[in-house]
């Protein structure tokens, strides 16, 4: 119990105090400006002073991110599922699919906001088109891995296709939506934060933009902070679905 | 009229059944005929990718045949019939399923999974040893045990026809040698020669492909048996017998050499 302390808690925490350490030994003995570095104390302050700017904007960029990752599982499933079960869809819009997968998604960003503002919904356009993509591809790619012996087991007690599906497929495909998911929820954060700083009045994005022009380096430290703690929690958020799903999920996919 | 009737099945797979790997049809099945009888045991005994679990997937109803007949019990079979058994050569179980509730999956498929079900699926577990691993998944289990599962699997729905793709073909040899005797005790296709003797009331044995029945036997050894079966002269005579049949043992008289041939047998 006291080996589990050390190497999962104290270890972890003496690195991350070393690095903090190392930062502020260099802004004091480098005497490097506030406005290109600011040391840690600064951000600390940053961070307890402007706490009610951080969390409001904080809350912009979740919800952006959040909606347009629900909005991309939403849509993304059930075309998954219509890709992976016909054949003329799987021939027609598969290799199209796995060749959008490669176009850098937020270099449309521009395009979107002449197309639907500066508001919501350029954001929430370019977070479900980078999260799509993943979820599609991996979801598909799931279906398509299930057993050949498991399909032939269900047809041969002539199960019915919504059986097949939500008994075989379905369960069999789990692991890589998961997988799918991960993915598309770190890439999510990332399209709401270049939506905003393509052109937004709110959001952590925007708050880190405009501090860096003013050149509030602690508040755009203190803003990417902020963004870390944000990435970091809707990342466990996935963690926690595939948790309660873990009854369902085989204990090592990449073994089997 | 016999419980099974195969006649002239023949089966040639068209290029959009295979894709776009072979550049003609192939014929995997040329002529295929022979009886069996209600609750008997039948080997398909053959050269490897001869066309048995070809056969075996139209016995099943999974995939279509080009020509012949196929009546099971009367009934022609063109369809999965719901009623049959299947043991393929892994073991094919659903990981995100505990042990019992693999064995289950086919009376949840045919909405029967009631306490009865669950009653039945406890005591084929029980037979085949694994009584103590009912809520264990299957990473959890050998694969012996986990083939095991899927014969439970196989039986639980109580199927007319039972039928098996090299069901212990992924086996070690001890390990199949006691499934042999567990089938035994519970009571069908198979490559490896002596299984097909040990275990079968008839063994048919098949050409290369297009495969064609190159002979039937019957195997007049008596039941209950055990191992000792093996080293009695009546097995090593039907051994023999159809191993001249496969081509793999010169068909003399004398004790002519065994030459390793065209892949029949275990491997």
């Amino acid at each position: 119990m006291r080996l589990r302390i050390f190497s999962q808690v104290l270890y972890p925490l003496a690195g991350v105090l070393l690095i903090i350490a190392a930062w502020v030994l260099a802004c004091w003995l480098l005497n490097i400006p506030t406005v290109v570095l600011p040391s840690p104390d600064k951000v600390l302050r940053a961070l307890v002073v402007r706490s009610d700017l951080l969390l409001s904007e904080g809350w912009v960029t979740l919800r952006e991110t959040l909606y347009g990752f629900v909005l991309a599982m939403l849509v993304g499933l059930p075309l998954a599922v219509a890709v992976a079960n016909s054949r003329p869809l799987n021939l027609m819009f598969y290799p199209l699919l796995i060749a959008l997968q490669s176009v850098p998604k937020v270099a449309l960003a521009p395009m979107l906001l002449v197309w639907l503002g500066t508001g919501l919904e350029s954001k929430l356009a370019l977070v479900w088109l980078v999260a799509f993509f993943p979820i599609i591809v991996d979801t598909a790619a799931g279906l398509r891995a299930t057993p050949k012996e498991l399909l032939e087991l269900a047809q041969s007690l002539n199960a019915s296709p919504l059986q097949i599906f939500l008994k075989v497929q379905l369960p069999a495909a789990l692991p890589f939506v998961v997988t799918g998911a991960k993915v598309a929820i770190t890439l999510a954060v990332i399209g709401a934060v270049i939506g905003e700083f393509v052109g937004s009045s709110e959001g952590l994005g925007f708050l880190l933009q405009s501090a860096t022009s003013q050149l509030d380096t602690p508040l755009a430290f203190a803003a990417l902070f902020a963004l870390s703690v944000l990435g970091i929690f809707v990342y466990a958020l996935v963690g926690l679905g595939e948790r309660l799903m873990s009854s369902w999920l085989p204990p090592a996919p990449a073994h089997q | 009229m016999a419980f099974g009737v195969i006649k002239n099945v023949r089966k040639v797979f068209q290029l959009d059944e295979i894709g776009w790997t072979a550049l003609e049809p192939v014929v995997a099945l040329d002529d295929a005929t022979f009886e069996f009888e209600e609750g008997e045991l039948v080997a398909l005994l053959g050269p490897s990718g001869c066309g048995k679990t070809t056969l075996l997937r139209i016995v099943g109803g999974l995939i279509a045949k080009s020509a012949g007949s196929v009546a099971i019990a009367g009934r022609e079979v063109t369809k999965p019939m719901g009623d049959y058994g299947f043991v393929f050569q892994a073991p094919s179980l659903m990981p995100w399923r505990n042990v019992l509730d693999n064995v289950l999956f086919p009376m949840e498929i045919l909405r029967k999974n009631d306490a009865a079900a669950r009653r039945h699926a406890h005591e084929l577990l029980e037979l085949v040893g694994l009584s103590g691993f009912l809520s264990a998944r299957p990473h959890q289990l050998s694969g012996g045990m986990q083939q095991r599962v899927a014969l439970c699997r196989a039986l639980v729905h109580r199927p007319r026809l039972l039928l098996m793709d090299e069901p212990f073909g992924a086996l070690d040899e001890l390990t199949r040698m006691e499934m042999n005797d567990l089938l035994l005790r519970i009571r069908h296709e198979t490559k490896a020669i002596s299984e097909a003797v040990y275990l079968s009331d008839k063994v048919v044995i098949f050409s290369k492909r297009p495969a064609r029945v190159v002979k039937e036997m019957a195997i007049p050894l008596a039941y209950p048996r055990s191992q000792k079966v093996r080293f009695t002269p009546a097995f090593t005579a039907a051994e023999r017998i159809a191993s001249e049949a496969l081509g793999v043992v010169a068909p003399t008289a004398d004790e002519a050499p065994a030459h390793a041939a065209q892949g029949a047998g275990r491997q």
